[in-house]
């Protein structure tokens, strides 16, 4: 095996196990959270939005939960166009390469303490967040190529800008998180959490460090204010103008895998993963089942929190106008993040000498 | 299964690296660009399984992630057309090979030197052998790492250090270089 296990108990078929679990409670989330994006989205327009759909064949609404069903039912079932122009082995790829970086960066997010003997994680890495950025800076491929492969002026525009945002952003995300790894002295998001327990979250001790990691996150998943890539008013449809059908709606489900991801990785580095500062029963690893499944509970609604802030954000600002982007990255986020490195440093030299 | 591994790994890097520059279907150099991220990929496989994670994670991070997406954006910003077919050119193919095979025997004495006496026990053994001769933990955990890079004593600090003034010499020079003059 590659050895990321700390745990020999821990054998392949477990893994996979946990794997197939963490996809069937993924893939739903990916489907409501564009319900609730369209839903919340109706709410702040003041207009009614997709309430109809409910169980098939029945005339039972649910409030539009069934909704997932049938865009999911129209996007199968809707022509899928290539066009002439395009290069099509990376016109076919670059949907793929958008949407498997967002899951894999879910492998080494611990989403609960333990379920009986296994931890809730799936690869237990000592280098957990070096992995995800890692992983995260393999996403811009997908919308890079994207624009090169349409062959076509709207979609090249909107893949040169989210790369040159992704890059740029990626630089603050990865210089804001430095001082959270200076107070817990590990890379290893367990560790991380084990920190924070007993609500000395993060978020708290490093707030510019959250700030600019909650900015560059909105950044990194192309969401407004900062959706340059996409920009309807200017570039039509920015990366996925060429794209139809089922191919249109992995890009899509890919951008909702990664708002999922980044909050994620929010909730662990800042807000105390699956902690909650309300006695022991919240804080230590859970000793019986239905402890293991509220600490899984707590996590995700924690997720639902900051997935609900950034599409409450995205209907109620602006978009940036690409200059100010790279200002705010290079001229504010970059010396922000260096300054707080150097401060979170001297603050530690000094307690400790 | 670790042997199956660094074969599969080691086959990927080879037979993408191959294809960066012999593709036979494409002459297209972003398709070159993509086999070169693939090959960065397979390398970084090749150090998890040597047991440095760091290395690995930190090559994909550098690597695939920004410099490949750098490349990118050169070739497609400057609008690169694809090259046509060059014809074999026997000198350089036999000029090529012998730098490669002088290569190969530097890397291969330089091996022999460090860990000599393991090797020649275990060159039967071959492949397998070499990865198990490093002793992984020690190489590659993070924390053995730092502590190398940044001790005065047995560690690298002088060497790091002229690295980065280096490299930061190389950064104010392309500012200089790409600065507008102010008239």
């Amino acid at each position: 095996m590659l050895a990321v296990t700390t745990d020999p108990s821990q054998d392949w078929l477990l893994t996979l196990f946990k794997v197939v679990c963490v996809f069937a409670v993924v893939m739903p989330m990916v489907a409501y959270s564009v319900v609730a994006e369209r839903r919340i989205s109706a709410w702040i327009q003041d207009r009614i939005g997709p309430n109809r759909v409910g169980i098939p064949f029945t005339n039972i609404k649910l409030l539009g939960l069934g909704q997932p069903l049938a865009d999911g039912l129209k996007a199968l079932v809707k022509e899928d166009f290539t066009p002439a122009h395009v290069m099509k082995v990376f016109y076919w790829m670059a949907p793929a390469i958008a949407m498997v970086p967002s899951f894999v960066v879910l492998a080494v997010v611990p989403f609960g303490s333990r379920l009986g003997e296994q931890k809730m994680v799936i690869a237990d890495l000592d280098v957990g967040i070096l992995f995800t950025f890692g992983v995260v800076s393999l996403g811009v491929y997908g919308i890079v190529l994207d624009g090169y492969a349409s062959n076509s002026k709207y979609p090249f525009l909107g893949g040169i800008r989210s790369g040159a945002q992704m890059i740029s952003y990626e630089i603050a995300m990865g210089l804001a998180v430095v001082p959270v790894f200076m107070l817990v002295g590990k890379l290893n998001l367990g560790a991380v959490i084990e920190y924070q327990a007993d609500g000395a979250w993060l978020l708290f001790k490093q707030p510019l460090a959250f700030a600019i990691f909650l900015i560059a996150i909105f950044a990194e998943t192309n969401r407004l204010p900062f959706d340059l890539a996409e920009s309807e008013t200017e570039l039509v449809a920015g990366y996925n103008t060429e794209y139809s059908s089922m191919r249109f709606a992995l890009f899509f489900m890919g951008e909702y895998a990664a708002m999922i991801a980044g909050s994620a990785l929010m909730v662990v580095l800042f807000c105390g993963g699956w902690t909650l500062p309300l006695g022991d029963y919240f804080n230590m690893p859970a000793e019986s089942l239905g402890q293991g499944l509220v600490h899984i509970a707590v996590f995700l609604a924690k997720i639902a929190v900051f997935l609900g802030l950034m599409i409450w954000v995205r209907w109620m600002l602006p978009r940036f106008r690409y200059d100010q982007l790279m200002n705010i990255g290079w001229k504010r986020f970059l010396p922000l993040s260096l300054a707080n490195i150097i401060l979170t440093a001297i603050v530690l030299w000094v307690l400790n000498s | 299964m670790e042997g199956t591994l660094f074969n599969l790994f080691a086959s990927l890097a080879v037979l993408s690296a191959l294809l960066v520059v012999v593709n036979p279907l494409s002459r297209n150099p972003v398709t070159s660009a993509m086999f070169l991220v693939t090959t960065m990929i397979s390398i970084s496989g090749l150090f998890v399984l040597l047991g440095a994670y760091f290395l690995a994670a930190v090559q994909i991070l550098v690597y695939a992630g920004a410099v490949m997406v750098l490349f990118l954006f050169v070739i497609m910003l400057l609008d690169i057309q694809e090259t046509a077919r060059r014809k074999l050119n026997l000198v350089s193919l036999a000029m090529g090979l012998l730098a490669v095979g002088a290569l190969f025997l530097v890397y291969k004495s330089s091996i022999k030197t460090t860990y000599g006496d393991q090797t020649q026990h275990q060159e039967a053994a071959a492949d397998s052998a070499l990865v198990e001769a490093v002793p992984a933990k020690v190489v590659g955990s993070t924390q053995a790492l730092g502590q190398a890079l940044f001790s005065g004593e047995k560690g690298f600090i002088l060497p790091f250090e002229i690295i980065s003034v280096l490299l930061l010499v190389a950064m104010v020079g392309v500012i200089l270089l790409s600065r507008k003059e102010q008239s």
